[in-house]
């Protein structure tokens, strides 16, 4: 009897000592590996200039499931490797942040990797990224671009290569409906006129995603934008941006326009591609899906109608972001600097169906792309980056959750909501 | 046990001192040899299990607790000296108005629908389901014993994304509801409360003055929308997936109970739905209890079905804490945060599975006069 009372407090204190060593052990070896990482990276800077890229490992990860663009990528990266005398591993992510994040916390992340705008000053402000943009100085971007991977004063990461929202048009649909090229909106009450002409039972004239990445672009015509341009306050209960998000709610109410669901449609591409839609509003990456899901589909992309102020349109861009925590850096700096010459840049857009981050670019990738497709470019004098700020991503699916419930619920209301949520995280 | 009698004989052949003979059976017959070793070779034997539970259950869950009072951003170890302790800021931003509040109090009303739902549910259609593979008519019993439990084995991936299909707009479902005249809705895209959609066929629609009092960042009217659309097609995904399983558990505990017992009924005239009532229902209430435990335990943690299904879409009605916790550590690297979810949803689990398991003993044994009667027994 006298063991059985001493037997649990024998395992208790067992159990409580394995776990102080578990938990030691853990940050130890967290100790070890941040002095192995010192130590290598100076025997890297030993070696001299050129050794960092000399037999490096490289490891890329990309979101991108297709084996196309993967392999365009795998091949660019062989060929870098071969002159640098290192070793790329590409691989395509199956969930991006979850990787990202385990890489982060695990301190082994890949050395290169694709970061979104939105994301960017999440991760640069838990210093996961090594600011490299000031040794990139004499490439040539888009400045709009620039500043969408600058966080605190500094570039980040190289743009990789963006899309610009466009209105898709179904030619048939457009064609059949005896509507002529003159007739592509250029206003917005233009656009509720031909969305009216072209709904007929069972096609809707427009179908918009009931995001804030669709709906968006309707407040940047209007002259108004969730947040103001350096993401310090918001602007979502400004007139402009409530009028932006009032023109939503009335091509809506017209029965003219509908979102994705209520044409049993995942996404704009999908309505337009089955023929439930006649026009819709995507980026550049439609046209991989339309020539992937819908090949008998004949399309053309129009620039987004005018508003009240002007042209508007969105932008999506993402970065190669380089891992601060990587003891590649010097050769991941080499191998993403190699890929930024205006052939390769437009030979991977034409594979991405994206359009390239420099200037230098523009000319070749125009005289390539057909005339359907270059109203996608044209957005990238006037178009608006994602909201950003660290913090906001609750607030912008929130937005989200409210655009959802349009036209039933007033602009002014998601405006004003937005506003209280988004000064929450800006704080003013 | 094996091992111990066998021991056992090796001690009583040998014989020991005169004073451990004349007391068989109790422990003390063993010697003292055996009483010090049996203790350590158990603990060998069960030491890889210990570790294994150490180290991929134990320790997750205490450096979880320490991210949600830490400012851990998800840079290396959350144990690095760089890493600050906050107290209970990351949980006081659930309980101060705002989004936060909002998100976390909307997600809980979800997911109360949901379990309110889904448990009685599933455990019914176990418990009829069990009573017909029971019953001594029915021919290829283990035919539609495997059929029953087929969804429970089948990966939830393939099953979520049957049911997206079955419920979208132009789907099955609605070509079924169709056929009897009834226009059916959007389903995925809907995110109306059925209370609500309720409210709303007597003439309420808007929110009444009554209703618009605020409780935990949403209104009393929010609070009483009832499962959205979209979330009863879930819910009809993990009660057809998960009734096979406790099926199962019903069905062994069944085939335990002495046949005798009916044939008693059956003499006395009893119809089947006596035996049912009065006897089968009454003996397999600990079985009963277990399954309305695991069901309240597994539903409030509902993520894979909202994760492939609908990502809290539409409108945040089929968000759940557990989603809401894993959007907001991956999607937003608000990890105290969303490990402070995880805690509170842990806390709320075992403080209902606490009421409920008083509220089935308390059934059982109305007056406490059964436990008082066995303690004096004992004394």
């Amino acid at each position: 009897m006298t063991t059985s009372t001493h037997r649990p407090r024998i395992l208790t204190l067992g159990a409580l000592a394995a776990l102080a060593l578990v938990l030691t052990a853990c940050g130890g070896g967290q100790g070890f590996s941040d002095d192995g990482t010192t130590s290598s990276s100076s025997d890297d800077s030993g070696d001299g200039g050129s050794g960092g890229t000399e037999g490096a490992e490289l490891s890329v990860l990309v979101a991108t499931g297709d084996t196309e663009s993967l392999g365009a990528i795998q091949d660019l990266a062989d060929t870098w490797a071969e002159g640098a005398g290192a070793t790329v591993d590409v691989q395509p992510a199956s969930d991006m942040n979850q990787q990202l994040s385990q890489g982060f916390a695990a301190g082994n992340p890949p050395d290169v990797f694709w970061v979104d705008a939105s994301l960017l000053p999440t991760y640069a402000a838990a210093g996961n990224l090594w600011p490299y943009g000031d040794q990139m100085s004499d490439v040539d971007f888009y400045p709009a671009l620039v500043d969408s991977f600058t966080y605190d004063g500094e570039l980040y990461c190289a743009p990789k290569d963006f899309s610009n929202l466009g209105l898709v048009i179904n030619t048939d649909l457009w064609d059949a409906a005896g509507l002529t090229d003159d007739d592509i909106p250029t206003t917005w009450d233009e656009l509720q006129s031909v969305a009216t002409t072209l709904t007929t039972d069972g096609v809707t004239g427009l179908v918009i995603g009931d995001t804030r990445d669709r709906v968006g672009a309707f407040m940047v015509q209007a002259g108004g934008w969730i947040v103001n341009d350096d993401q310090t306050e918001m602007t979502i209960d400004t007139p402009e941006a409530i009028a932006g998000i009032t023109e939503v709610q009335e091509l809506l109410e017209s029965g003219a326009a509908a979102f994705p669901k209520a044409v049993d449609s995942g996404w704009g591409g999908e309505a337009i591609g089955t023929g439930k839609a006649a026009m819709t509003i995507e980026g550049n990456w439609f046209k991989s899906a339309a020539g992937a899901d819908y090949p008998d589909l004949n399309w053309r992309v129009a620039e987004l109608p005018e508003g009240p102020a002007g042209k508007g349109t969105l932008t999506f861009t993402q970065c190669w972001a380089i891992a601060d925590a990587s003891q590649n850096k010097e050769a991941a700096l080499d191998f993403i600097t190699s890929l930024y010459t205006p052939e390769i840049q437009v030979d991977l857009a034409n594979r991405f169906g994206v359009m390239p981050s420099i200037e230098s670019a523009r000319e070749q990738y125009v005289a390539g792309v057909p005339e359907s497709e270059q109203a996608w470019l044209a957005g990238a004098d006037y178009a608006q980056g994602p909201v950003s700020a660290v913090g906001m991503d609750p607030v912008m699916k929130e937005l989200d959750t409210l655009i959802q419930q349009l036209p039933g619920l007033a602009p002014a209301d998601i405006a004003s909501q937005t506003q209280e949520n988004g000064q929450a995280v800006l704080g003013n | 046990m094996a091992l111990t009698s066998a021991d056992d004989i090796v001690v009583a052949t040998h014989g020991r001192g005169a004073d451990q003979a004349p007391r068989p059976g109790g422990p003390r017959r063993r010697s003292n040899r055996l009483h010090g070793r049996e203790p350590v070779l158990a603990w060998v034997f069960v030491a890889p299990m210990v570790a294994v539970a150490l180290l991929f259950l134990i320790v997750p869950i205490l450096m979880a607790l320490w991210v949600s009072v830490s400012d851990w951003s998800g840079r290396g170890s959350p144990l690095a000296s760089s890493v600050q302790f906050v107290g209970f800021e990351n949980y006081a931003a659930f309980f101060s108005p705002g989004l936060a509040q909002r998100d976390l109090t909307t997600s809980i009303r979800n997911t109360f629908y949901f379990v309110l739902l889904v448990v009685p549910l599933q455990t019914l259609l176990a418990l009829g389901l069990a009573l017909v593979l029971n019953s001594r008519r029915l021919k290829a019993k283990s035919f539609f014993r495997t059929a029953y439990y087929f969804p429970s084995v089948t990966s939830s991936v393939a099953i979520a994304v049957v049911f997206l299909f079955m419920f979208s707009a132009s789907g099955p479902v609605n070509s079924i509801l169709g056929l009897v005249g009834i226009e059916g809705p959007n389903w995925f895209a809907d995110p109306r409360g059925l209370i609500h959609v309720v409210a709303g066929a007597f003439g309420v629609e808007q929110q009444p003055a009554w209703a618009s009092g605020s409780i935990a960042g949403i209104s009393l009217w929010q609070w009483l929308a009832g499962p959205s659309v979209a979330m009863v097609s879930i819910i009809a995904l993990v009660v057809w997936v998960s009734a096979g399983g406790y099926m199962l558990i019903f069905l062994s505990s069944l085939q335990g109970i002495d046949e005798e017992v009916n044939e008693a009924a059956v003499v006395d005239g009893a119809s089947t739905w006596q035996r049912i009532r009065h006897i089968t229902v009454p003996i397999l209430r600990p079985t009963t209890t277990l399954v309305v435990t695991l069901g309240l335990i597994g539903t409030w943690q509902v993520f894979d079905q909202v994760y492939i299904m609908s990502q809290g879409n539409p409108g945040k009605t089929t968000l759940t804490p557990a989603y809401l916790s894993y959007t907001t550590s991956f999607g937003s690297a608000q990890w105290g945060q969303g490990t402070a979810i995880s805690f509170m949803l842990f806390a709320l689990i075992v403080v209902l599975t606490i009421i409920q398991r008083a509220a089935t003993r308390d059934r059982e044994n109305p007056s406490g006069r059964r436990r008082r009667a066995r303690k004096e027994v004992a004394s």
